[in-house]
């Protein structure tokens, strides 16, 4: 049998979908949902896909033939409450729900995502060494003596000299076969971490906006939890004012009326000189919006909020633009413009739920 | 060949034994374990590890080892219809979980062997798969990788247009019969033989002019290209689109390929279940011991285990096979039988004709999912398997539960597996509008395209045909035609179907 023929396979899918070779393909890649259930731990693991065009049947009839109980006119058991109306990709595999840790999936983030680790600023003092006995080493105190592996050391060494007899199989360690436990370190990071996120919660940011912000801050929390070992989250939403809120008014409230982007920007501000000095904190203010803001002027207030007290003070300002039906989009433009070549400040454009994964990888993929 | 433990190899003999001594009939099995990571690279080649290289492949392989590293799922068995059959088992395997596979590999390997729809597959796929693999890769030396995979991606974008059927029947269009066809054409119009005073009555002008027209007809028929509809789209393009000699090579093969694994989806349900059939006999009447008995039973019923809004091939298949053997045992088959409706009467129905070993065999040789489930689902069937249609509620999006009619249930089930739930598509015309162009036609029957891929599948198409296509469909109830002519992709609404189309108009084929 040929020598992981797979592998060569494997390697081109994967630079296909990261867009490295083939481009025509890339616009058949498709990344799958990514949560699946918000309820603690329940995700769904993203698994790119690219689907070759064919001519098959649309999806308008959605019927078939099922087993089990119910009368004719009621819902098909089994299914999930809340409509999640056009799951499916076409036939075959979905994205798979399973339940994974937290800190695995950050991991798989990190994988999917090439993330590097973050290399946090503040304290120096960022690791401790913590200890596990997991390692082997050759030489130890007799305490630490790890016998199954020295006596397997032992019987590889008189197979292959030619001195075992299965007959009598009779093992005799020596020296050179000892083998001893031996203490891993593993450094520990120590740095804490605030996030301050941001969102415009004004008429125009719909249902499907606020799920794709909700998504991604998910996954951004994900990801710097498993960088830092304390890590704050703060959450601000505003139309023509800013209120900091809690979680669940994050994700759920609507407001309408007007924009003023620098109402959010004082309130964050007000938060990191109180609470967050620089020196000790790694800072990462999130700011999701769809574009509009009230007026020129304020937009210029902002750019001078950013750049005299904002940045010196975090380590890196991300904007993410959510397309709505009715937002301008200018905002980001603006930002642009003002901040080009500034490292500090990343701005994105989240087109609809496939574009969240390649704004995490924006956002968090410079490793500050 | 072969690497079995002398335990699994004593255990392998004593499955085979038995299997045989039961009527099952097979070639040579040859067991191979392997590891999860071996299984997944496998399974991945569609059972052949010598194939051509390609990122589909690639692909299966992450969504399986992905799937199997979260504990989502895991591939028990594969089997590969070959003479030898080779199968593959999983090393970390339980030894009762061994013995259910081997038993359940000889019932697919007696499948493989005798029903009819396999007949013309060749047996010695691995070796033919194998020179596929290599020839492939010789064209991706000299042509560039890139260049011949995307004639590959191209290929496979289009290898459901395929004639399921052509292997057993004749579709009329080889090129003997043509000929015939055109010879006749240029005969006079036959009289019917009159006295001359006669003549004129018998042979009136408007019947010589009506038999004219249609001798035309046929003969401009004739002259059509292709002279009926072809099914078997990937032939028709193989013998006629310009191709360079690679790819004239490389789209043989796929369509082989593609025709190799064909009866393996006309017969998915058919084929689980016979296996079930058989794993489950040979292990609760012989294999099992006593301890092993909770744990066979739990494998087993994880294989057969259904969730409300599907169907499970194994369950499904085997079920049916069983529900024909207890028929067949208690005389509920003929006329009588059929003619009865009364329900009761049906049911405790017993002439003990102890047949239904016989039948499940016949049924083995020659049927399909298809013709399986057309014929054998039974009202009795449905209900005790609790099988319902479903809908989607347009309003709030959730499936509900429609009928449990049986006759419904049984043509929501056909309709899923005619053309394996494929549109069935067929090239009309190589020479559209005398400019050799390609005209496709989407004879519906129920299900509208999906236009945006359809649109996307026509630039593939012109990759090969290298002139304007064009596929009608209907959608919503009208005619449209999709075209692509390498620059513009168009979609128009039309009243009237091409002339070798068989409906009259669009929009009343719909309708009906």
């Amino acid at each position: 049998m040929s020598v992981r023929r797979i592998d060569q396979d494997h390697t081109r899918f994967r630079q296909i979908v990261r867009g490295k070779i083939k481009q025509n393909l890339k616009r058949f890649v498709s990344s799958g949902e990514l949560i699946g259930k918000q309820g603690q731990r329940y995700v769904t693991i993203p698994l790119p896909q690219i689907t070759l065009p064919k001519f098959r049947y649309g999806e308008n009839q959605k019927n078939g033939v099922g087993q089990g109980e119910g009368e004719p006119g009621k819902p098909v058991p089994g299914q999930d409450g809340d409509g999640q109306g056009q799951a499916g990709e076409d036939e075959g595999k979905h994205s798979i729900e399973v339940d994974v840790p937290l800190e695995d999936l950050a991991k798989i983030l990190g994988e999917e995502l090439e993330l590097p680790n973050i290399e946090p600023r503040g304290r120096k003092s960022l690791s401790s060494l913590a200890g596990r006995y997991t390692g082997i080493s050759r030489a130890g105190p007799m305490s630490l003596r790890h016998f199954k592996r020295t006596f397997r050391e032992a019987l590889k060494r008189q197979i292959a000299s030619g001195t075992y007899d299965p007959d009598h199989p009779l093992v005799i360690p020596i020296r050179e076969d000892l083998r001893f436990r031996a203490l891993q370190t593993r450094s520990i990071p120590q740095a804490s971490a605030v996030i301050l996120y941001m969102m415009d919660v004004s008429g125009s940011m719909g249902r499907e906006q606020k799920d794709i912000v909700r998504i991604e801050a998910f996954w951004i929390d994900t990801w710097l939890r498993h960088q830092y070992k304390n890590l704050e989250v703060h959450y601000i939403v505003h139309d023509a004012v800013a209120h900091e809120v809690d979680q669940h008014t994050f994700f759920h409230l609507r407001e309408s009326g007007g924009t003023k982007i620098s109402s959010a920007y004082e309130l964050c501000l007000q938060l990191m000189r109180d609470k967050y000095p620089a020196q000790e904190w790694n800072v990462y203010p999130f700011h999701f919006s769809d574009g509009d803001n009230w007026s020129t002027r304020d937009t210029e207030h902002c750019v001078s909020l950013l750049k005299d007290s904002m940045l010196p003070a975090c380590n890196q300002f991300c904007y993410g633009q959510v397309k709505s039906a009715y937002g301008s989009g200018q905002f980001k433009k603006d930002l642009d413009t003002a901040f080009r070549g500034e490292e500090k400040v990343v701005t994105t454009d989240i087109q609809d739920r496939d574009g969240i994964l390649p704004s995490i990888k924006s956002f968090l993929g410079r490793g500050r | 060949m072969g690497n079995l433990t002398p335990e699994l190899a004593a255990l392998r003999d004593e499955t085979r034994d038995l299997a045989k001594s039961y009527g099952l009939d097979f070639y040579e099995v040859i067991f191979e374990l392997v590891d999860h990571d071996e299984l997944n690279m496998i399974a991945s080649y569609g059972g052949f590890p010598t194939r051509y290289p390609h990122w589909r492949f690639g692909m299966e392989y992450e969504h399986l080892t992905k799937s199997y590293a979260y504990g989502l799922s895991k591939i028990y068995e594969l089997v590969i219809n070959n003479d030898p059959c080779y199968a593959y088992l999983m090393r970390s395997n339980a030894l009762t979980e061994q013995k259910l596979v081997m038993a359940h590999v000889y019932g697919h390997c007696d499948f493989f062997k005798n029903n009819a729809w396999f007949a013309h597959t060749s047996r010695k796929m691995m070796d033919a798969l194998a020179n596929h693999g290599s020839k492939i890769r010789r064209y991706m030396d000299r042509h560039g990788q890139e260049r011949v995979e995307n004639f590959i991606d191209v290929v496979h974008s289009l290898d459901n247009l395929i004639d399921p059927y052509s292997p057993y029947i004749d579709r009329g269009n080889d090129a003997r019969q043509l000929a015939r066809a055109a010879e006749g054409s240029t005969r006079e119009v036959q009289k019917i033989a009159a006295k001359d005073y006669m003549d004129r009555y018998i042979n009136p002008p408007e019947f010589l002019k009506r038999e004219r027209e249609r001798m035309q007809k046929e003969e401009q028929q004739s002259r059509r290209f292709p002279a009926r509809p072809a099914r078997d789209v990937l032939k028709f393009l193989l013998d006629n689109a310009p191709l360079e000699t690679w790819q004239q090579d490389v789209l043989a093969m796929l369509r082989e390929e593609a025709y190799y694994f064909a009866p393996q989806g006309m017969t998915k349900i058919m084929n689980e279940g016979w296996a079930v059939f058989w794993h489950s006999k040979l292990m609760t009447r012989h294999l099992c011991d006593a301890s092993e008995i909770v744990q066979y039973c739990d494998t087993h019923s994880g294989t057969l285990a259904t969730r409300p809004g599907q169907i499970n091939p194994y369950k499904m298949g085997v079920e049916l096979f069983r529900h024909i053997e207890e028929r067949w045992d208690h005389g509920r088959f003929g006329a009588e039988f059929q003619a009865c409706d009364d329900p009761e009467v049906r049911r405790k129905w017993h002439r003990p004709t102890n047949e239904g070993r016989a039948k499940v065999f016949e049924v083995r040789r020659i049927y399909n999912d298809v013709t399986f489930i057309d014929e054998f689902v039974t009202p009795e069937f449905a209900e005790d398997q609790k099988m319902f249609v479903y809908g989607q509620d347009p309003q709030t999006g959730q499936l509900m539960i429609v009928d449990r009619d049986y006759r419904k249930v049984k043509e929501q089930l056909l309709a899923a597996l005619t053309n394996f739930g494929n549109p069935i598509i067929k090239v009309v015309d190589g020479n559209y509008r005398n400019r050799g162009e390609l005209y496709l036609v989407h004879e519906w029957v129920g299900g509208d395209l999906q236009l945006e891929q359809a649109q996307m599948t026509l630039q593939g198409l012109y990759q090969l045909w290298q002139r304007p296509v064009h596929i009608e469909t209907i959608e919503g109830g009208k005619g449209r035609l999709l075209s692509y002519d390498g620059e513009a992709a168009t979609s128009t609404e039309v009243t009237a179907s091409h002339p070798a189309v068989g409906r009259v108009g669009s929009a009343k084929a719909a309708e009906a």
